[in-house]
C-alpha cells in the first residue's frame, strides 16, 4: 500500500516536470507554431501522468482517471490542430528558421 | 459507408462514458444519461461516433493492441525530445510546414491519424484536405511529400488500416 503510493508521488512527479517544461517551452519557442508544439505534447503527457499518478495513490479512482485521460488525448490535439490552423489562415507569420511552407505554397496554386 | 447501427453506436458509447464516470447504477443518474443520451444521438444520428467505421474483428483487436503500443511509445519519446529541445541552449530547430498523403479513407481513422501526428514527435498537423495532411515538423527532416509520409504516417497508418474500413 504505502509502496503504490510512493510509486503515484513518483509518477505524478514526473509528469509535473514535464508541464514545466511544457511552460518553459511556451517562453522559449519563437513562434506560434513551435509555443503550440511545445504546450500540446508536454502538457498531454504531463497530464496522464498525473492522472496515472493519482490513480496509484487513490485506486478507487483509477476508472474515472482513466476517462478523463482518454477525454483529454481525443480534445487536447484537436484543439491544438484548430488553433494552428486558424493561426495559419490568419497569416501568423511562422520564424524566420522555418525551411519551407507547403501549404502556403498550395494555396498561391489555388488562389 | 452507410451504418445502420450508427445511431445506437453512438447513444452506447456515451451512455456507457456517463455511467463509467459516475460509477454508480442510481435510477436518477440512468434516467438522466438515457435523457441526454438520446437527446444528443436524436439531433446528431447522422453523425460520426468514435466507433463507426470501426472493424470488429480478431485482426483488428490485434491492430488496435499495436497501435496503442505504439502510439504511447511514440508519445513518451515526443516529450523527451521536445524536453531536450527547450532545455538546449541553442534551440537547435528546423521548422517547416510538410505535406503528407494518407491511404485512410474512413474519416474517424484520419482523425485519429491526426491526432496521432499531433502527440508525436515534434509533428502538429494544421490543415486536412481530402488525402493530404499539412504538418508542422520542429525538427524536419525533409521536406519531400514521400519521404516525409514514410517518417510521420507510415507508423501509424499500419495499423489504423486495419482498424477501420
Amino acid at each position: 500500500m504505502i509502496a503504490l503510493t510512493w510509486l503515484g508521488v513518483a509518477v505524478m512527479t514526473a509528469g509535473v516536470v514535464f508541464l514545466a517544461l511544457g511552460g518553459l517551452g511556451l517562453v522559449r519557442m519563437p513562434d506560434t507554431y513551435t509555443r503550440i508544439q511545445a504546450g500540446t505534447k508536454a502538457t498531454t503527457l504531463g497530464t496522464i501522468l498525473s492522472l496515472f499518478g493519482a490513480a496509484l495513490i487513490m485506486p478507487g479512482w483509477s476508472i474515472k482517471l482513466l476517462l478523463i485521460a482518454l477525454f483529454l488525448m481525443f480534445t487536447n490535439p484537436l484543439s491544438s490542430q484548430v488553433l494552428a490552423r486558424a493561426a495559419h489562415r490568419a497569416g501568423v507569420p511562422a520564424t524566420d528558421k522555418t525551411k519551407a511552407d507547403a501549404l502556403a505554397d498550395d494555396q498561391e496554386g489555388l488562389a | 459507408m452507410s451504418d445502420t447501427f450508427a445511431p445506437a453506436k453512438l447513444f452506447a458509447t456515451m451512455f456507457v462514458f456517463w455511467l463509467l464516470l459516475n460509477g454508480a447504477l442510481q435510477l436518477d443518474v440512468i434516467v438522466v444519461g438515457l435523457l441526454v443520451a438520446g437527446g444528443i444521438t436524436y439531433f446528431f444520428a447522422g453523425s460520426l461516433s468514435f466507433l463507426s467505421g470501426y472493424r470488429v474483428s480478431v485482426a483488428s483487436a490485434k491492430a488496435t493492441a499495436g497501435y496503442l503500443a505504439f502510439f504511447f511509445t511514440e508519445l513518451v519519446r515526443a516529450n523527451l525530445a521536445m524536453a531536450w529541445l527547450v532545455l538546449d541552449p541553442a534551440l537547435p530547430m528546423t521548422p517547416a510546414i510538410v505535406k503528407v498523403r494518407t491511404r485512410l479513407q474512413h474519416p474517424v481513422a484520419r482523425l485519429l491519424l491526426a491526432n496521432s501526428i499531433t502527440l508525436t514527435p515534434g509533428t502538429l498537423s494544421v490543415e486536412l484536405r481530402g488525402e493530404w495532411i499539412y504538418v508542422h515538423w520542429v525538427v524536419a527532416q525533409t521536406t519531400d511529400p514521400e519521404a516525409a509520409t514514410e517518417a510521420i504516417v507510415a507508423g501509424f497508418e499500419k495499423y489504423l488500416e486495419v482498424m477501420y474500413d
